[in-house]
């Protein structure tokens, strides 16, 4: 008995050691796991998969037999795209991409006509972009204020004398012109006069609504301060020449629309949001009137209404530049789609954020600044980045009052006798296609990677 | 980024102050040193920017003549390229000096806008072209045909008058784009493809097969092409008609880019009269009496100018035909200088 015990006892059924582990069965892992678990784990997802498998199929060889291995890559002029029935060399039925076409006009896609040796101004101001605003965009690098303050005050300045060649002549605004010939100095005159109409405002509404009107004028002298400045430097001299604006183009100008939308859109579009949401009828009426107005137009009617209308309204020998009425009405534009945006963000606030913040004592902008908009703009990334690139998109737009961005230059470089071959206007395209999508795709990763980062964890 | 905005705002109230659309077109010119010229967003032959960005074409060239005429150089110029649907308002609003873009010339264009057509730099018309193995000869047999053409454009209002008083029965298949036309009859969805003759040869080179192709006889429309300025400017608008009419002389007169130098000692009264060597046909202008020679210093005469632009050399390979002078049979007739 004892021994039966004892041997039971030495008999070990327990194991001293683990088994290694299985690998998972063949038809669970590995590629063909992966691909039964996730294309073919039902019936109608296997017809959906073997549908998309038959579209690659169809879509992806030629394509890249159109673009890549069956194309042009060197070339003086059209004969080097050009099939031995339209004078060139190649095999009849040859049709694919001509890529030297966009190599001859690649410095135009991207610079427009801006004058050859005045061209490192724009990589400069290229370069100074991206340089400001890599940090910016980074969360783990510091010194944001600084950096916004830079990229929002300083670099569009830079930009604009290094675009433009600065050196503005100003001739006066205010007085009319027999109390005093248009100068410089009535110019600043002017300004002056201005600046103290301004104060006395300021001073008064201040006055009427029983506050203390010094640190508001104090401020207002401090904003015309820096507006005297900004309009100083941009109207010195620093010996650059004076590239016209119809001279720019191509990929500089559409930044410069779609950067100038973004940036005017934003502020703009908060501001509008509020005011929709006011309780001040005059401010909550001017702003439906206004989101409403610019939403119910399209944006080629504002473009078309900036470049025929207004001149006509202007009187005689006054005009515009033509560049900058297309960027006051884009700006406008994408301010009144952003209000939207922003006003659903500020309605998905529960309530009792906004009691929590009065019931802090925090005055409105406060509990805007603090409370309310950082929760509501975050949850709108998604739509404030949508109508970013439907504004990226949308400066294509502007070719038809004949401002030439990239598909502007590309349209238009399509006329040239030199290049004309059947496949020269889908290389164009699939250039700019292209181009578009880098941009765009960049703007969307981003606003994925911002979402991730700003989630604290509400929505589970 | 408002700063920014209000600046340029405030900077370009000053910078608008510059041209101006009061009466003296050439007193402005001359004061801010620079003809300002609308062109086209791109006509091959016509208006069309290079790979290098400089423009090229016959209305550019005629722009350089101008600029030559009041300068004595053909660079001082500046070009505003301008869609078809805001060129008048550029030139009303005084944004542009001439408008060179292949215009066509119209009587209400000319009574009812406020502008001056200032003589024809190209006779064209609009033409038909279609594939070799229709056999067809003649518009005339296009009973039934699909016709490929533009939208919104005078073609298919042409293309239309033209199918109705012959009693023939046509269908219009219409793009916006030119390159969506050519692309659309290339592959076979129409039979015949309509617009301008000039337009005609140049799409051709974007044909697969341009040698199957074939352009009919007829033209159904007049489009006589020119330069136009503001009405009430007397000064200015014969100073662009002049030019025009200088070019034209030149080329009578055998007077090239090349030889203008010499041609300044010829013995015949008529170059002397055109070169400026006797009367003072230019100061008449207001401007100096070497104009037109500076003229063709800087552009050629009116052939020189067709032929680099457009004629048997380019791959547009237009033929000269009713752009030819009087004296060869063509339209192309200047009024004489004295």
């Amino acid at each position: 008995m004892t021994d039966t015990n004892i041997s039971v006892a030495n008999v070990s059924f327990v194991r001293g050691k683990m088994d290694p582990a299985l690998p998972p069965p063949i038809s669970e892992s590995g590629i063909v796991g992966w691909m039964k678990k996730n294309l073919f784990s039902s019936t109608s997802n296997t017809i959906f998969t073997l549908i998309a498998i038959w579209l690659l199929y169809i879509i992806v060889p030629g394509f890249l037999q159109w673009s890549l291995f069956d194309a042009v890559w060197s070339g003086g002029d059209r004969l080097a795209c050009a099939t031995t029935q339209q004078g060139g060399e190649l095999p009849v039925g040859w049709n694919a991409a001509c890529w030297p076409y966009i190599g001859a006009y690649m410095k135009q896609f991207i610079y427009g006509r801006y004058p050859d040796h005045e061209l490192w101004r724009v990589n400069i101001v290229f370069a100074l972009f991206f340089i400001g605003l890599a940090p910016l965009l980074m969360p783990s690098i510091g010194f944001k204020k600084l950096n916004l303050i830079l990229m929002l005050g300083v670099f569009p300045l830079v930009a604009f004398i290094l675009l433009t060649g600065g050196s503005l002549n100003y001739s006066g605004f205010l007085l009319p012109n027999f109390i005093m010939a248009p100068s410089l100095l009535k110019f600043w005159i002017d300004f002056i006069i201005l600046t103290a109409i301004v104060i006395g405002i300021v001073y008064g509404l201040m006055r009427a609504t029983d506050s203390d009107p010094a640190p508001a004028v104090r401020q207002t002298l401090f904003a015309m301060g820096v507006l005297a400045l900004v309009m100083l430097i941009a109207s010195t001299d620093f010996g650059l020449e004076e590239v016209e604006t119809d001279r720019w183009g191509g990929l500089m100008l559409t930044m410069v629309i779609a950067i100038t939308g973004i940036v005017a859109s934003l502020p703009l579009g908060i501001l509008l949001a509020l005011g929709r949401q006011s309780e001040m009828p005059f401010v909550r009426l001017f702003s439906v009137i206004f989101i409403e107005g610019w939403r119910g137009v399209p944006l080629i009617t504002v473009l078309f209404m900036s470049s025929v209308l207004l001149p006509l309204f202007l009187p005689d020998g006054v005009t515009f530049d033509k560049l900058l009425r297309a960027l006051i009405g884009v700006a406008l534009f994408s301010a009144a789609y952003m209000a939207e945006v922003v006003r659903g963000g500020l309605q998905a606030i529960p309530k009792g954020q906004y009691e929590g913040a009065m019931a802090l004592g925090l005055s409105f902008w406060q509990s805007m600044r603090m409370i309310i908009l950082p929760q509501a703009l975050k949850i709108v990334i998604p739509g404030i980045v949508n109508t970013f690139i439907g504004l990226f998109k949308d400066t294509t737009l502007v070719s038809i009052i004949g401002l030439l961005d990239v598909l502007g230059m590309i349209n238009s470089s399509l006329s040239d006798p030199k290049w004309a071959t059947p496949v020269q206007a889908l290389s164009g395209y699939l250039f700019g296609a292209a181009l578009f999508f880098v941009f765009c795709f960049m703007m969307s990763r981003y606003s994925i990677f911002m979402e991730r980062k700003l989630d604290t964890g509400h929505k589970s | 980024m408002k700063l920014k905005l209000l600046s340029i705002a405030l900077g370009a109230v000053a910078f608008g102050a510059v041209s101006s659309a009061s009466a003296a077109t050439l007193d402005d010119v001359k004061a801010k040193g620079f003809v300002q010229c609308g062109v086209s967003q791109g006509l091959a032959g016509f208006s069309n920017p290079d790979d290098k960005g400089n423009w090229t074409g016959l209305d550019v060239d005629l722009c350089r003549g101008v600029a030559a005429a009041v300068f004595g150089s053909g660079d001082k110029v500046k070009f505003t390229p301008l869609s078809a649907k805001e060129r008048f308002t550029a030139l009303q609003s005084g944004e542009i000096d001439i408008l060179s873009r292949n215009t066509t010339w119209t009587m209400s264009r000319d009574t009812q806008l406020g502008l001056n057509f200032a003589g024809v730099n190209y006779y064209d018309g609009q033409g038909f072209m279609v594939r070799k193995e229709l056999k067809v000869k003649s518009a005339l047999e296009l009973s039934g045909a699909s016709v490929c053409t533009n939208t919104g454009t005078t073609t298919e209002l042409n293309v239309a008058d033209y199918f109705r008083t012959n009693k023939l029965d046509y269908e219009i298949v219409a793009f916006e784009k030119a390159d969506e036309v050519v692309g659309a009859y290339d592959a076979g969805r129409c039979d015949v493809f309509t617009t301008d003759q000039s337009g005609l040869a140049a799409q051709r080179l974007r044909l697969t097969n341009p040698a199957d192709h074939v352009v009919l006889p007829e033209i159904i429309s007049k489009e006589p092409l020119g330069p136009v300025v503001r009405q009430g400017d007397d000064q200015w608008f014969n100073i662009v008609k002049w030019t025009h009419n200088a070019m034209l002389n030149a080329e009578e007169l055998g007077v090239t880019q090349a030889n203008v130098g010499e041609m300044m000692n010829a013995d015949n009264p008529a170059i002397k009269r055109l070169l400026g060597t006797e009367g003072a046909f230019g100061e008449k202008l207001g401007l100096g009496n070497d104009w037109a020679a500076n003229i063709i210093k800087a552009v050629g005469n009116y052939g020189e100018t067709f032929e680099r632009n457009v004629g048997e050399n380019t791959p547009l390979k237009l033929p000269r035909g009713v752009n030819s002078l009087w004296s060869k049979g063509g339209l192309q007739y200047a009024p004489p200088v004295r």
